[in-house]
């Protein structure tokens, strides 16, 4: 179209992005990624992952990951979506929802991991209002690793406060894309809410919820701190180990092994989301 | 109350030299001299000493340190903490760029072994000649040398590990137990039944640091595998050992689940999550100074080889790559003074390393500890172990197998104890064989790489 | 809920007699529907807002109350005691102001280096466009920590290791993806009728984007930037691993809390998350802007 008037134009202008991330993320990555096929001596060499694959905590890890991954990412986009609904009903103060419902936007994994533990921790404020309303005479021990249930719950919970915001605000962007022509044409044929959300929102919103399933997917499989925060030592996430060996263990060729581990499982997520759910641009090539 | 405090302070079973007398004040205006030169020299070159720990980390005694501890030394000290990785980067990174900004480096003597084998350190022997008032405990300073001729570090501090309970469960203490005995006999038989039957009727309260930043590591190495089979190493996939393991599995079911959430065991014992535990001295000691009047402290258990316990020593050293090595000297010189030694443990609950008398007001919290400490190491059966020695970079992955080990035996509750055992003896040997390290006490001395074993002849009883 | 779907269910049977009352009943239903979203609104923004106001009136007690159990919903007692000696701790101030630092260079970093290739995606159409926009989300699939480790030894031969430089470089690395696709929608959303109008009265591509376009993205811009200031706020392992004695506050913070008392800790966690309640009510108006049309 226009652009090919200018065809330099736009090359020119990404430029300055791709130098500083070719810098900044290309070359790290490339280096950190070496790191994974080397042994301690620099020869190519696969026993990080041996290592890795050999840790009695890397099943754990993954497994616990993919889960965490399993059910938050349904928890948050119902979440979500109620928040969506909510905000694009119109309501009073519609404003002051959407401030409310943004706020955890812009509080960081640390902060969000310390807030649920003061929620969650045994003496925690969950189990003093449950008990002054009657329902303990003892405090339950949540963040409990043997009650993998519960310690699961907590993370979810923490992390739904947490992140749900950013899929909350990309559906109601997508949300507030839909003319509402639409709507007014499901009411005349009688349509009930659930069916305009199955039948109208949800096609419609398809290209906001590929690029905040992504988004959050890739997101989820970095985060670890209010895992850390809440289960200890209880379970690990991937992320975490990659943390652990890093820090802890002082081997970058296996903490490397976990970052392939993970960059590898960001891709995949985010092409099976293209694949998924593909937009009509792409349906139509 | 101070004299009788005097030496006994000393983790490390030493022959008193001569208690101080005016020494300290000796001491101090011996130093002078040294601080002028510094101050010179620094004044050159900014006049500060970036002094690099991996000790009193955590907040308030940081806080202590730049406030209190280092308020009267003359020159200008930036005090900063790091975690043992990042601090290893550090020092790694300005040894290979030949130059730093970190004057002075402190830490535990674990943490400079692979420094001292790479030649990173400049030779202290001069400056302990100097301070040889200070009366450091021998040990310690061939501990410094690393088997080698030159002195790594000088000396800074010590701590050892001690638990703690509250009062409102003593009433829960077997037969024969009372709050005496706890200072002087109990058994890990006993504190097993103790804690049964507080869970009996409070649920389980009893609390181990296995926090990811906990320290129930060092519980394993020098407190339940020397109380049990007399080593550690050597000893490690022994019939005692597999007993140990049992003990633990079975005092285990009284133990709150929230300790993997602990890193220290001030705040569950403060906020009443657990009600007894083992810990480090000093991160015990914000409980024992918050609440004083509920909290008690008392040594670790005994077990059939005698009653484990495990000195920490911290040291300071100087990298070849200081910017300011005379300011550096300067502050160890400070450091050392029994006064600022006094004002340490008052602080920070850190225990001096050299001879001098403690001040009449330790305050509550710290007098329960140096009492339990005390009770520790004056103990007949005390069997004293030391940290790992020579392990350097394989420090982390030594920790490991024992966290590992602990994982699938304690947590995950393997009823195949010798199995796990033997699986972890070998990654325990490959450590030891990466790192070529020797064994150390309680293990008796190797000629080569410290063997994995499971005892037998070779069983030291000390 | 189950009267609710009974009365449903009714009014659609009321619906089938008659048309008259059939509008009215629909009219009804529609004014429960809207009470039933007025509920949901105050649930959904109470599940946010509970754990902000805990933590709140955790750092705001003293000492005793924290530790004590069971604690109490409605404070009982207000002090500044933990948050004293968090704000006063050596090295907390110094930090803030290098966090606030850190976040304006990698803010203005950002928008220089990815606010071009933003109005690129946004107005041209050119061969490697969704390439483009691939790379750029991928750059974020690689984990902080690991990225953060061969970039110090480049920081250590640039001889900028441990200063607020190399936590703003690689802050600006981490924004840069978000940048990018936000300034691209904000692009979008100026009128390219008014650009070309511009054109043909004109104007050079230049300034017709200095005239026309940039007046007009300014606000969306500004949003845009707080939303990366936010986001460098709250980074912290990058932060850890790239400094020594230049903590960030976050930096900070995750150095000492390994073993700092819960009360600290609670202080540190509100410190932390204060801001992001004025940040986010600064930009709330143009958080849809933001990242609405990302997806598009």
């Amino acid at each position: 179209m226009r652009g090919q008037r200018l065809g330099w134009a736009p090359y020119a202008l990404l430029l300055p992005t791709l130098a500083f991330l070719a810098v900044f993320f290309a070359m790290p990555m490339v280096r950190a990624l070496g790191l994974a096929f080397r042994d301690a001596d620099g020869g190519w060499s696969l026993s990080s992952w041996d290592t890795m694959f050999g840790d009695a905590r890397f099943r754990e890890a993954m497994t616990t990951t993919l889960l965490l991954i399993v059910v938050i990412i349904p928890v948050q986009f119902a979440l979500a979506m109620a928040m969506a609904l909510v905000i694009n009903a119109r309501l009073k103060f519609s404003g002051l929802w959407l401030y409310i419902y943004a706020i955890p936007l812009g509080i960081s994994e640390l902060a969000a991991g310390i807030i649920w533990y003061a929620i969650f921790t045994q003496q925690g404020w969950l189990n003093s209002i449950l008990e002054s309303v009657g329902v303990l005479d003892r405090p339950f021990i949540f963040l409990n690793y043997q009650n993998q249930g519960w310690l699961i719950f907590c993370i979810v919970m923490a992390e739904a406060w947490r992140a749900t915001s950013i899929i909350m605000i990309i559906l109601v962007a997508g949300l507030q894309g839909i003319p509402r022509d639409y709507f007014e044409a499901a009411d005349v044929f009688g349509a009930t809410a659930w069916q305009k959300v199955r039948r109208v929102t949800l096609p419609m919103l398809r290209p906001s919820v590929q690029v905040a399933l992504i988004l959050r997917t890739i997101l989820a499989f970095q985060a670890f701190a209010v895992v850390l925060a809440l289960a200890g030592s209880g379970t690990t996430v991937l992320s975490a180990e990659a943390y652990r060996w890093y820090y802890d263990i002082r081997d970058s060729q296996v903490a490397a092994a976990y970052a392939s581990v993970i960059l590898l499982l960001s891709i995949a997520s985010t092409i099976l989301f293209l694949v998924l759910l593909p937009t009509r641009e792409e349906q139509m090539g | 109350m101070g004299t009788r405090n005097t030496g006994v302070l000393r983790l490390l079973p030493i022959s008193r030299r001569g208690v101080i007398k005016a020494g300290a004040g000796a001491a101090a205006f011996g130093g002078l001299g040294l601080r002028g030169a510094s101050m010179q020299v620094s004044a050159q070159d900014g006049g500060e000493v970036v002094f690099l720990s991996t000790q009193l980390g955590q907040v308030t005694e940081a806080e202590a340190m730049r406030s209190t501890i280092l308020a009267d030394f003359e020159g200008e000290v930036e005090f900063i903490t790091e975690d043992l990785g990042p601090f290893n980067d550090r020092i790694a990174a300005e040894a290979q760029a030949g130059s730093g900004s970190v004057s002075l480096i402190g830490g535990q003597h674990g943490d400079f072994a692979s420094f001292a084998a790479d030649g990173l350190l400049m030779d202290l022997s001069d400056l302990a000649t100097e301070l040889q008032d200070r009366n450091f405990p021998e040990q310690y300073l061939e501990l410094a040398r690393y088997g080698g001729e030159s002195l790594a570090f000088i000396p800074w501090m010590q701590a050892t590990y001690v638990m703690a309970a509250n009062r409102s469960a003593l009433q829960y203490l077997p037969e024969g137990v009372d709050e005496a005995a706890l200072q002087t006999s109990l058994t890990y038989e006993q504190l097993s039944q103790w804690i049964m039957a507080i869970n009996e009727a409070e649920g389980p309260k009893f609390g181990l640091p296995v926090g990811e930043m906990g320290l129930y590591h060092r519980f394993l190495q020098g407190y339940a595998y020397p109380s049990f089979t007399g080593g550690l190493n050597t000893t490690f996939t022994s019939d005692a050992a597999v007993g140990m393991w049992q003990w633990l599995q079975d005092a285990w079911q009284y133990a709150n689940p929230q300790s993997v959430n602990y890193d220290n065991l001030s705040d569950p014992l403060l906020t009443g999550e657990i009600s007894v535990g083992w810990d480090h001295t000093a991160r015990l000691i914000n409980a024992l100074r918050e609440n004083p009047d509920n909290l008690i402290a008392f040594p670790a258990p005994r077990g059939p080889e005698g009653l484990g316990f495990l000195p920490v020593v911290a040291g300071l050293a100087i990298p070849n790559t200081s910017p300011n090595p005379e300011g550096a000297r300067a502050l160890i010189e400070y450091l050392t003074r029994p006064e600022v030694q006094a004002v340490t443990l008052q602080q920070v609950a850190f225990f001096p390393v050299v001879e001098g008398e403690l001040p009449e007001d330790l305050g509550a919290g710290v007098q329960a500890e140096v009492a339990a400490v005390q009770a520790t190491t004056s103990d007949p059966a005390a069997l004293q172990s030391l940290l790992p020695v020579g392990l350097g970079e394989q420090g982390g992955a030594y920790n490991d197998v024992f966290k590992a080990t602990f994982r699938a035996i304690v947590l995950d509750g393997s009823d195949d104890i010798p199995g796990v055992l033997a699986e972890q003896a070998v990654n325990l040997q490959a450590v030891l064989d990466t790192a070529g390290a020797a064994c150390w006490t309680p293990d008796p001395a190797s000629d080569g790489v410290c063997q994995v074993g499971s005892g037998g002849a070779a069983t030291p009883v000390s | 809920m189950t009267v609710s779907t009974r009365e449903l269910a009714n009014n659609r049977v009321v619906e089938m007699e008659t048309a008259a009352s059939g509008r009215r009943a629909r009219a009804r239903r529609k004014r429960i529907g809207r009470a039933m979203t007025y509920v949901a609104a105050v649930l959904l923004a109470f599940w946010v807002l509970a754990p902000i106001y805990l933590i709140t009136i955790t750092a705001f007690s003293p000492r005793s109350i924290v530790y004590g159990y069971p604690k109490d919903l409605i404070p009982t007692e207000f002090s500044t005691e933990t948050m004293d000696f968090f704000v006063n701790a050596t090295g907390v101030q110094a930090a803030l102001l290098r966090s606030l630092i850190v976040a304006v260079v990698t803010l203005v970093l950002s928008t220089i280096i990815g606010a071009p290739a933003g109005y690129a995606i946004s107005r041209f159409v050119f061969k490697g466009r969704d390439a483009f926009r691939l790379i750029v989300l991928s750059t974020r699939a690689f984990p902080i920590v690991i990225l953060s480790i061969p970039l110090a030894v480049t920081f250590i031969q640039w001889g900028i290791y441990d200063s607020i430089w190399s936590v703003a470089l690689m802050h600006t690395a981490l924004a840069l993806p978000f940048t990018v696709l936000i300034t691209s929608s904000i692009f979008v959303s100026v009128p390219r009728d008014l650009e070309e109008a511009a054109l043909t009265l004109g104007c050079t591509p230049a300034s017709a984007f200095m005239k026309v376009v940039l007046p007009l993205a300014l606000p969306g811009l500004a949003a845009a930037s707080i939303f990366t200031f936010v986001l460098s706020w709250n980074e912290v392992f990058a932060a850890v691993i790239l400094t020594l004695r230049e903590r960030t506050l976050p930096a900070l913070i995750l150095s000492q809390l390994n073993d700092s008392p819960i009360p600290f800790r609670f202080a540190a966690a509100w410190f932390l998350m204060a801001p992001s309640l004025v940040f986010i009510f600064v930009i709330r108006k143009y958080l849809l802007g933001l990242w609405g049309r990302v997806s598009r």
